[in-house]
């Protein structure tokens, strides 16, 4: 396959940026998206040129890690897929193809495709997890768990908080994000002693970090790899107005 | 997210009284009579308790509240989104959600001015044709004239921008106020759909009347 691709190329932070469009030549159908660009590199470095800088890890999607607008759509055309597990034979020869980074002001670019997410660490980190003393694991039966709790718990833990349904939010809102988190602990008896103080700090650190605001239009999870559902938003806004009305 | 309940709620209160404001408003189909009475009657509710035009003052305040909150509230959210992004895409297909909701915001603007207007129209009669506040069912039917047809179009225009927001605004209501469960938002999407559209039938159903001479 021969392609053009419109990249954003951006130096540094403080770098204006630009599109800048190259040609990509005899890529395999069976190539990753990322293997594409990695093609686009080594001609890049060949050539003396600065190769394009995207962030990836594990490459079999579960890291969370890859992700870019491809086309204008948060990890490409495919649904529940990340950029690492989108391959070129969903694209036609001679596609020109336009890849820019996630944008949010939480979220600035620090070198072409690459984006600063620390923001969702600081989601984390205001109530993300849950006080328990470490030392040998507990028995597995110490606690039980109804099989259907787990199973909601499991499917809001897959979440790899890879940004995408912020950077498809026509609001800029982490809300899909946070929503799978406070589900996710909040659905299991180990998550609840924390329960109303987790809801409230996590909204207060979204909102703090410049994220807007939720109007329930459903894009992220039409992007989101991991198909986290739109009702999770629901479970959130549920917790936090009960949370506030708690006095603590 | 308090701005966001203060939105649900404020608009809720709103709904409430497009229902109650449409079920007076087909009274128009019972003749002159009794949808002036109900027009009298308006001014008098809540006597003897309450002096004349009371209760309707105290419901213009608690609705202009409403619509002010509901307003102020949304323009924070708006500026706040509008700050999250300051960069926009090159490349940006349109979003996947609906038309509905992709227009909440300039709706809403569409709305308040058709408000504006409607209360100069037929609550005070400064741009009404008749003017008339003895005899509000053939101010109505002055209103709708034929030959006053941009008067229909702007209505109805008004009344689908009303259905639209309506169609996602109660459904984004109520996922707001902890609707959680896939089922449950499968029923409130059908929900805030069905209500719209009787809202939008109910509220259309007058002028076309008029325009059509089943009522003049």
């Amino acid at each position: 396959m021969n392609l053009s691709v419109r990249v954003w190329r951006q130096s540094g932070p403080d770098d204006k940026g630009r599109m800048v469009t190259y040609d990509v030549k005899d890529i395999s159908p069976d190539a990753s998206f990322l293997e594409m660009l990695d093609v686009l590199n080594e001609k890049l470095i060949l050539d003396g040129d600065d190769p394009v800088a995207f962030d990836h890890d594990c490459r079999e999607g579960i890291c969370g890690m890859c992700g870019m607008m491809i086309n204008g759509v948060a990890h490409g055309p495919e649904r529940a897929t990340t950029t690492c597990q989108l391959h070129m034979r969903h694209f036609a020869d001679g596609d020109v193809i336009d890849v820019e980074p996630w944008r949010a002001s939480a979220f600035p670019v620090i070198k072409d495709l690459v984006v600063d997410r620390s923001a969702f660490d600081r989601i984390i980190q205001a109530g993300g997890y849950i006080t328990a003393p470490t030392g040998t694991a507990p028995d597995a039966h110490a606690t039980p768990v109804p099989k259907a709790d787990a199973d909601a718990a499991f499917e809001a833990a897959t979440c790899i908080g890879c940004g995408a349904c912020v950077a498809a939010c026509p609001n800029g809102s982490s809300m899909l994000f946070t929503a799978a988190k406070v589900a996710h602990l909040g659905l299991l008896p180990q998550g609840q002693p924390e329960r109303d103080g987790r809801v409230l700090d996590m909204i207060d650190a979204q909102d703090e970090a410049g994220f807007g605001g939720c109007t329930n239009m459903g894009e992220c999870t039409t992007v989101c790899p991991k198909g986290i559902p739109l009702n999770l938003i629901g479970r959130l806004n549920t917790d936090y107005r009960k949370a506030a009305r708690t006095p603590h | 997210m308090a701005l966001k309940l203060l939105m649900a709620v404020s608009g809720l209160l709103l709904v409430l009284f497009l229902f109650a404001h449409m079920a007076g408003n087909l009274k128009i189909f019972l003749g002159a009579t009794s949808f002036d009475h109900y027009a009298h009657w308006l001014r008098q509710l809540g006597a003897p308790l309450l002096p004349d035009t009371w209760y309707l003052w105290i419901q213009r305040t608690v609705l202009t509240v409403a619509v002010l909150a509901h307003i102020a509230a949304a323009t924070v959210l708006a500026r706040r989104a509008r700050a999250a992004r300051p960069v926009r895409y090159v490349h940006r297909p349109k979003v996947q959600g609906s038309y509905a909701a992709r227009t909440m915001r300039w709706g809403g603007v569409i709305i308040l001015l058709f408000v504006i207007y409607h209360i100069l129209d037929l609550t005070t009669g400064t741009l009404n044709p008749n003017s008339d506040p003895q005899h509000p069912y053939a101010n109505v039917v002055a209103d709708f004239a034929p030959a006053r047809w941009y008067v229909t179009l702007f209505y109805t225009l008004s009344i689908v921008a009303v259905g639209f927001h309506l169609r996602h605004g109660l459904f984004s209501a109520a996922r707001t106020l902890g609707q959680q469960t896939a089922r449950g938002e499968r029923i409130a999407r059908g929900a805030a759909l069905a209500l719209a559209l009787v809202l939008v039938v109910g509220y259309l159903s007058v002028p076309f009347a008029v325009l059509t001479g089943l009522v003049s």
